[in-house]
């Protein structure tokens, strides 16, 4: 397999997608990050991150997102216009006037992205970018949007745990104990298994998910659920019938194959890029082979 | 001159009719006009011949205190100076809509017995970034006098305001009598002050704490509140997330028998919720916790039964991270429900239509555009009484069309709620002639907020500018009092608007118009227009210059990245010296731009506080 369609520039562009990946973690931080999920504290031995920017975060964060990009790095992409537009101002849009918000605003009477643009020609459609307080949302509202993002979409799990073939309570009804526990830390996963949240991130989106790989069973699930998340089904039109197969059971034949297909692909250990979905799916597997940030490839 | 009795029972509409033909009466006739010279002793029986109210003041006073709108207590206090003076000694609600149109010494000589303040600070769209930080609106100058002069007031209501901390200390701590704090939208705080007011409030009645941008350290403060307090009828923190002792609020619960409004944050589980609910059934309004929890049949039951007997409930908010696998619970609660917030919960059409069909009463409904067209069609089938409806966007920045809701939702809901007067609405797309329909569906709309969230969007049928669209809205809709508007427009719309609004008050444009025509059009044809605010577009200093003589009718202008330079707004400044004309300007932008610019009346002058940013002409 080929890396080039990670888009790995080297040092440099590594050193881009440093910064903004600093300022992505910061645009979707939050007062209420705080409670983020308690992620399995893995060492990943990312020996070989691409592209540079180091193998883990040394910021000391008051940001808990930060935290949690810490342990994957990051990783190199080409960044587009679009990128550096969209992230510059959705940092903006979401800043809030916490003292853990990094804002250019506090002395800098400017707080937005300058606009030059001809108010009588605004951004079309396609290429739009976004705008500082637009659509005029309140921040504490946009915070709990991303909020809400950052958590799987209840939604899609519940409707992939369905379609999946295995055991679908998952969640454990008979263990009441832990439920009637009212000291509890209240954690934002819907099943009592602790999650195992990965960073999935697309090609070309600025902004990543996570996903929790302990609320799947299959590999079917996963793939529906990045596919609702990714919108993969309105990007790539009508030439989608059976979402799961494209995105997973990809043949290698096809990978080169320049259509509207997803790969699903992640870093292992050893720093190799790997095609999801080779491996049997069971929790060795989850534990030790797909860490350190699922990426979707076009 | 005729002598008019008033009973002490009479209705306060009769009263405030009685009250305006007075006050019309009185202007027509010179000899009932007494000069602002004038040294007539409020405390001594008046001239019976010159005086509108040959009564001793007592008896006016006593009639004056049935009214209660600020609006009618200003008519009131302009007929002469009798009723100037009988007026400020009974006004105990001040309202003061942006708190640098007046300053505190100002008020406290004015009114001597104030027991509930409201204040307003910062331009709205602050809300959305557009005001740098540190701007102002800090309340502490105002608690200083307050202290002083109101040492028995009881009501702090604050809308984007700054405060800190140690504001909020002092204002526990100095108003013995202190009953209720509302923040809504402000800032510069954090719960160290709510820790405040709760252990020295000891009367307190009501904690309403709303999307401020404050700091949340930890939820110690709930803990703060003495056993000895059972006073509280309003608690809301809702929207603090750190985790709050249950043990202190079960308590708090228990021992408040008047609680009528709690709402929770996400901290609170299911369980947990339930029993707050067999704690307080007589709740009225209710803000869930956690949506999304793992219950046991015995405890989805418990929650059923627990949400059923509470037969006052009319609010429902909430609904953090939700699941639906527990929406059922509500059923029973839903037929009396008046207004339901589900505006955090990512429903879908399903999931809304089973709860609409079991809430037959609802004249408000806020939710999120996950619900799609289909959901609202259930709103529409479901819901005839509905008055209020709020659509927000779960992804606004998210381009895709796929995702919301569009122009059939808004028709369908418009079909079947004909009452419709109030509508917040975040779509995609929108078309003229769906408007149009809509307003014929609903002619009594009195808040039209339409935010077609791309930019400069067309008719996406037939490609044309939306101006038909507001313009069907402003025709039709004739109380028409708050307009927000979106999409590509001309000076077409501006027109319409100038032509026809006659009742508006409030009007939010961004990205549009062609010239400055347009803002003129708004600024010569809306008699009643009070707050204006504008953002990108093309208006200029023949616009700005053209409403010289309207500012000081109105709250408050706002035009920013719009083509206003720096000697417009001298001149401005000049001829008006009471309007505060401020400008902040961009970095890195032109010295002549004014990039921002915000004016206001003030009896106040300008302001003393300006940060260095903002300069004020």
């Amino acid at each position: 397999m080929e890396n080039t369609f990670l888009g790995c520039g080297g040092g440099i562009s590594g050193g881009i997608s440093t910064v903004l990946r600093e300022e992505n973690n910061m645009a979707m931080s939050s007062e209420e990050s705080s409670s983020y999920p308690d992620e399995a504290e893995l060492e990943l031995g990312l020996g070989l991150s691409l592209g540079g920017g180091g193998a883990k975060s040394k910021s000391k964060p008051p940001l808990p997102a930060v935290a949690a990009a810490g342990p994957w790095g990051q990783y190199a992409r080409i960044l587009t216009a679009k990128d550096f537009h969209s992230v510059v101002s959705t940092k903006e849009s979401s800043s809030s006037s916490s003292s853990s918000s990094v804002t250019k605003t506090n002395n800098n009477p400017s707080c937005g992205v300058k606009r030059t643009a001809e108010p009588s020609s605004p951004p079309g459609r396609s290429g739009s970018s976004q705008v500082v307080g637009w659509p005029p949302i309140r921040t504490y509202r946009i915070q709990s949007l991303v909020n809400h993002a950052k958590s799987p979409m209840t939604e899609e799990i519940t409707s992939a745990l369905d379609k999946c073939k295995s055991n679908n309570t998952i969640v454990d009804k008979t263990n009441i104990g832990s439920n009637l526990n009212r000291n509890v830390a209240k954690e934002k996963g819907l099943l009592k298994k602790p999650s195992l949240f990965v960073k999935v991130n697309m090609d070309g989106i600025p902004i990543g998910r996570k996903v929790d790989l302990n609320a799947h069973r299959c590999y079917k699930t996963l793939s529906q659920t990045l596919d609702e998340m990714f919108k993969l089904s309105a990007a790539v039109g009508a030439t989608r019938s059976n979402a799961e197969e494209q995105v997973v059971m990809t043949k290698p034949s096809r990978l080169m194959n320049v259509s509207s297909e997803f790969v699903l692909a992640y870093e292992d250990k050893e720093g190799d890029w790997m095609l999801v979905g080779d491996v049997p799916w069971d929790d060795n597997t989850v534990a030790t082979v797909i860490l350190s940030g699922c990426f979707l490839a076009q | 001159m005729q002598v008019v009795w008033l009973r002490s029972s009479l209705a306060l509409r009769d009263l405030q009719a009685f009250i305006q033909h007075t006050v019309v009466y009185c202007k027509m006739d010179p000899k009932l006009q007494k000069t602002k010279n004038s040294s007539s002793n409020s405390a001594n029986s008046p001239d019976s011949t010159h005086s509108l109210f040959p009564f001793p003041d007592e008896v006016l006073e006593r009639v004056l205190s049935f009214l209660h709108s600020h609006k009618d207590r200003s008519s009131v206090s302009l007929v002469c100076k009798d009723w100037y003076d009988a007026e400020r000694w009974t006004r105990t609600k001040l309202f003061i809509g942006n708190c640098y149109s007046v300053s505190p010494e100002i008020v406290a000589r004015r009114f001597p017995r104030i027991k509930s303040v409201t204040l307003k600070g910062k331009p709205r769209f602050s809300d959305f970034n557009l005001v740098p930080q540190h701007w102002g609106a800090d309340v502490h100058s105002w608690l200083v006098v307050f202290a002083k002069v109101y040492p028995f007031l009881e009501e702090l209501r604050l809308k984007r305001m700054t405060l800190n901390d140690e504001s909020l200390k002092f204002l526990a701590t100095s108003f013995p009598g202190f009953k209720a704090l509302s923040l809504l939208s402000c800032e510069g705080f954090s719960t160290d002050g709510l820790k405040a007011i709760a252990t020295h409030c000891k009367n307190l009645t009501e904690l309403d704490i709303q999307e401020n941008g404050m700091d949340d350290l930890g939820g110690g403060w709930l803990s703060c509140f003495s056993e000895n307090c059972s006073s509280l009828e309003v608690l809301n923190f809702a929207s603090l997330n750190s985790e709050v002792s249950f043990d202190a609020l079960e308590k708090l619960v228990r021992r408040c028998k008047s609680l009528r409004i709690l709402k929770v944050n996400k901290s609170i589980t299911l369980d947990q919720l339930q029993q707050l609910l067999v704690l307080a059934p007589q709740l009225i309004e209710l803000g869930t916790g956690s949506f999304q929890q793992e219950l046991t049949p015995l405890q989805y039951e418990g929650l059923g039964i627990a949400f059923s007997n509470c037969k006052n409930l009319q609010t429902l908010s909430g609904f953090w991270e939700d699941t639906s696998l527990h929406l059922p619970v509500l059923y029973s609660a839903c037929p009396s429900l008046t207004f339901l917030n589900l505006s955090y919960a990512t429903l879908r059409s399903g999931e809304l239509a089973k709860i609409v069909a079991h809430s037959p009463n609802i004249r408000r409904l806020w939710v999120l555009d996950t619900v799609g067209d289909k959901g609202l069609e259930a709103v529409g089938s479901s819901c005839p009484f509905l008055e209020e409806l709020r659509v927000f966007p779960a992804d606004p920045f998210e381009q895709d069309l796929h995702h919301g809701v569009t122009e059939a939702g808004f028709l369908a809901v418009s079909r079947g709620c004909r009452k419709l007067h109030y509508v917040l609405y975040f779509c995609r797309q929108m078309t003229n002639a769906a408007v149009a329909t809509i307003v014929q569906n609903c002619p009594d709309f009195t808040h039209f907020r339409l935010c077609i969230m791309n930019p400069g969007e067309r008719d996406y049928l037939t490609n044309e500018p939306m101006d038909e669209a507001f313009g069907a809205v402003v025709k039709t809709c004739t109380n028409l009092r708050r307009l927000a508007l979106s999409g590509l427009l001309t000076d077409l719309t501006f027109e319409y608007i100038g032509k026809y609004a006659k009742n508006l008050e409030a009007l939010s444009v961004a990205f549009a118009g062609s010239s400055d025509r347009g803002m003129q059009c708004v600024l010569q044809g809306c008699p009643k227009l009070r707050k204006l605010e504008i953002r990108d577009c093309p208006f200029g200093n023949a616009a700005l210059l053209s409403g010289i003589e309207k500012y000081e009718t109105m709250r408050s202008l706002w035009m920013s990245a719009c083509n206003v330079t720096m000697s417009a707004c001298k001149l401005l400044a000049k001829e008006m010296p009471r309007l505060n004309v401020e400008v902040m300007r961009d970095e890195g932008s032109d010295e002549s731009q004014a990039d921002k610019v915000y004016i206001y009346r003030t009896v106040a002058g300008s302001r003393r506080d300006a940060p260095p940013f903002v300069v004020t002409l």
